[in-house]
């Protein structure tokens, strides 16, 4: 295996697209190193983003958004103030991904790249709007979260294509989300369901909304059907029963060790509201 | 195919290795390095008994590459000590009986010391999610927790 450290984006492309074999990139490497370990993965190039200029930077964008580089842990996610106050959900949903340990090296971008249906900071970000700018031989694009996992273990990135960043759009006046998950036990597994909501508020109505859910189908979904049910509501109960009915219609969960389909569609109903109440709590500034 | 020269600094001291490009870590502090109070446990960084400090954030050694480190600060559980004179945490460890077979110790050591570093009065919920990383088949945990508590309470000047 090459170990290859480019100092530009387009260093690591062209170093990408010369590789004749398996190529994989690094930045936290709490995935790419289990990977290695237990021989899922062989690559002949191994690409270390980590010495790109910017990687571990979070800035303001023009509009009044974040952009967050590829190799800003868990743990910096939550130290930065301004960040956790516009996007809670975003950086709870992050900060749930494993151990301090775990949080010291592990990134956004990889639990996205990673493909995994439970990861745990992607229904915020798919409920943020967040992107992912990417570069590749064909040049730059931008891609939507929900549309870069293909399936369990899979991206849309075709080869030597690498994200560049991670943007999250202007959270904007009087808006909120949150994420939530089930595990059987306090801390370090992986979700049995994710749910996550952001929603944005006129005096006490919903005027805007969007629902992701995780672990429950092949990718992470994102529920138009669930966030039609609370849009020009102030999510009494009967709003939240329509938004727990319209998430579990679309949730497609299997049944395997961590639980069976039937207990992750109740839990679904269950989560969903939950991280909807939290949600419209902070758009009304109750709790951050 | 050659192996890579890496310059680092571990426990205050400069030290140079020659890595393969799939080792880590915890297989140069181990094995090159003959540092092998960092243990490996189940090299997946889930149980933490390789817990190190990177630049003074706290890692799972076995998910770091050793090529990574090159100009970096390393601190592992062999600098915890001055000269004879153990860490508080050590010293509280043993006071409190917080190991049986020990093989864990050395990572909640490190993990403990970087807790206390950035929250020198954590709550007991604080330190157990803290260490929630660092899996001990021996203890039951308390002890470990207790042996945290008291050595941030001297540490801190409470006791």
């Amino acid at each position: 295996m090459r170990l290859h450290t480019p100092k530009t984006f387009e260093q690591a492309v062209a170093i990408a697209a010369a590789a004749p074999g398996k190529t994989r990139f690094l930045a936290g490497g709490t995935d790419v190193l289990v990977q290695l370990r237990a021989g899922m993965v062989s690559p002949d190039d191994l690409i270390d983003l980590k010495h790109i200029a910017g990687g571990k930077d979070i800035s303001a964008t023009g509009d009044g958004g974040w952009r967050i580089g590829i190799a800003v842990s868990g743990a910096e996610l939550g130290r930065h103030a301004g960040l956790v106050a516009d996007w809670p959900g975003v950086v709870e949903g992050m900060q749930l991904v494993g151990s301090t340990q775990v949080q010291g090296r592990a990134t956004l971008v990889g639990n996205l790249c990673n493909g995994s249906p439970a990861a745990d900071s992607v229904p915020a970000l798919v409920t943020a709007g967040a992107k992912v700018s990417v570069i590749g031989p064909q040049g730059q694009r931008d891609i939507a979260v929900e549309d870069v996992p293909a399936g369990p273990g899979r991206n849309v990135l075709q080869p030597g294509e690498m994200v560049t960043a991670l943007i999250l759009p202007p959270r904007g006046k009087h808006g909120g989300d949150a994420y939530l998950r089930f595990i059987p036990r306090s801390e370090m597994d992986i979700a049995v369901v994710g749910a996550a909501v952001n929603l944005r508020l006129d005096g006490a109505m919903i005027t805007e909304a969007r629902v992701a859910l995780g672990a429950v189908a092949a990718k992470v979904m994102l529920v138009q059907a669930a966030a039609q049910a609370i849009i020009g509501t102030a999510l009494q109960d009967a709003d939240l029963d329509a938004l727990a009915t319209a998430a579990i219609a679309a949730a497609t969960p299997i049944s395997d060790k961590r639980g069976t389909a039937d207990f992750r569609n109740d839990i679904v109903g269950v989560l969903v509201k939950r991280a909807a109440r939290i949600a419209y709590a902070r758009a009304k500034g109750a709790v951050k | 195919m050659s192996k890579i020269h890496v310059t680092t600094t571990v426990n205050g001291d400069t030290v140079e290795f020659l890595a393969e490009s799939r080792d880590t870590l915890l297989d140069a502090l181990r094995d090159q390095l003959g540092l092998t109070g960092t243990k490996e446990g189940c090299g997946t960084g889930d149980c933490g008994a390789c817990s190190v400090l990177l630049d003074g954030v706290l890692v799972c050694s076995c998910l770091v590459l050793a090529a990574e480190v090159q100009d970096k600060q390393v601190e592992t559980v062999e600098g915890l000590a001055t000269g004879a004179e153990l860490h508080p945490l050590q010293r509280k460890f043993i006071e409190h009986a917080a190991l049986q077979c020990g093989f864990c110790t050395p990572g909640i050591l490190v993990a403990a010391k970087a807790l206390l570093a950035q929250n020198p009065d954590p709550t007991e919920s604080e330190v157990r999610f803290w260490l929630a990383g660092n899996l001990c088949r021996c203890t039951g945990y308390d002890k470990i927790i207790r042996a945290v508590m008291d050595a941030g309470a001297e540490m801190r000047g409470a006791n």
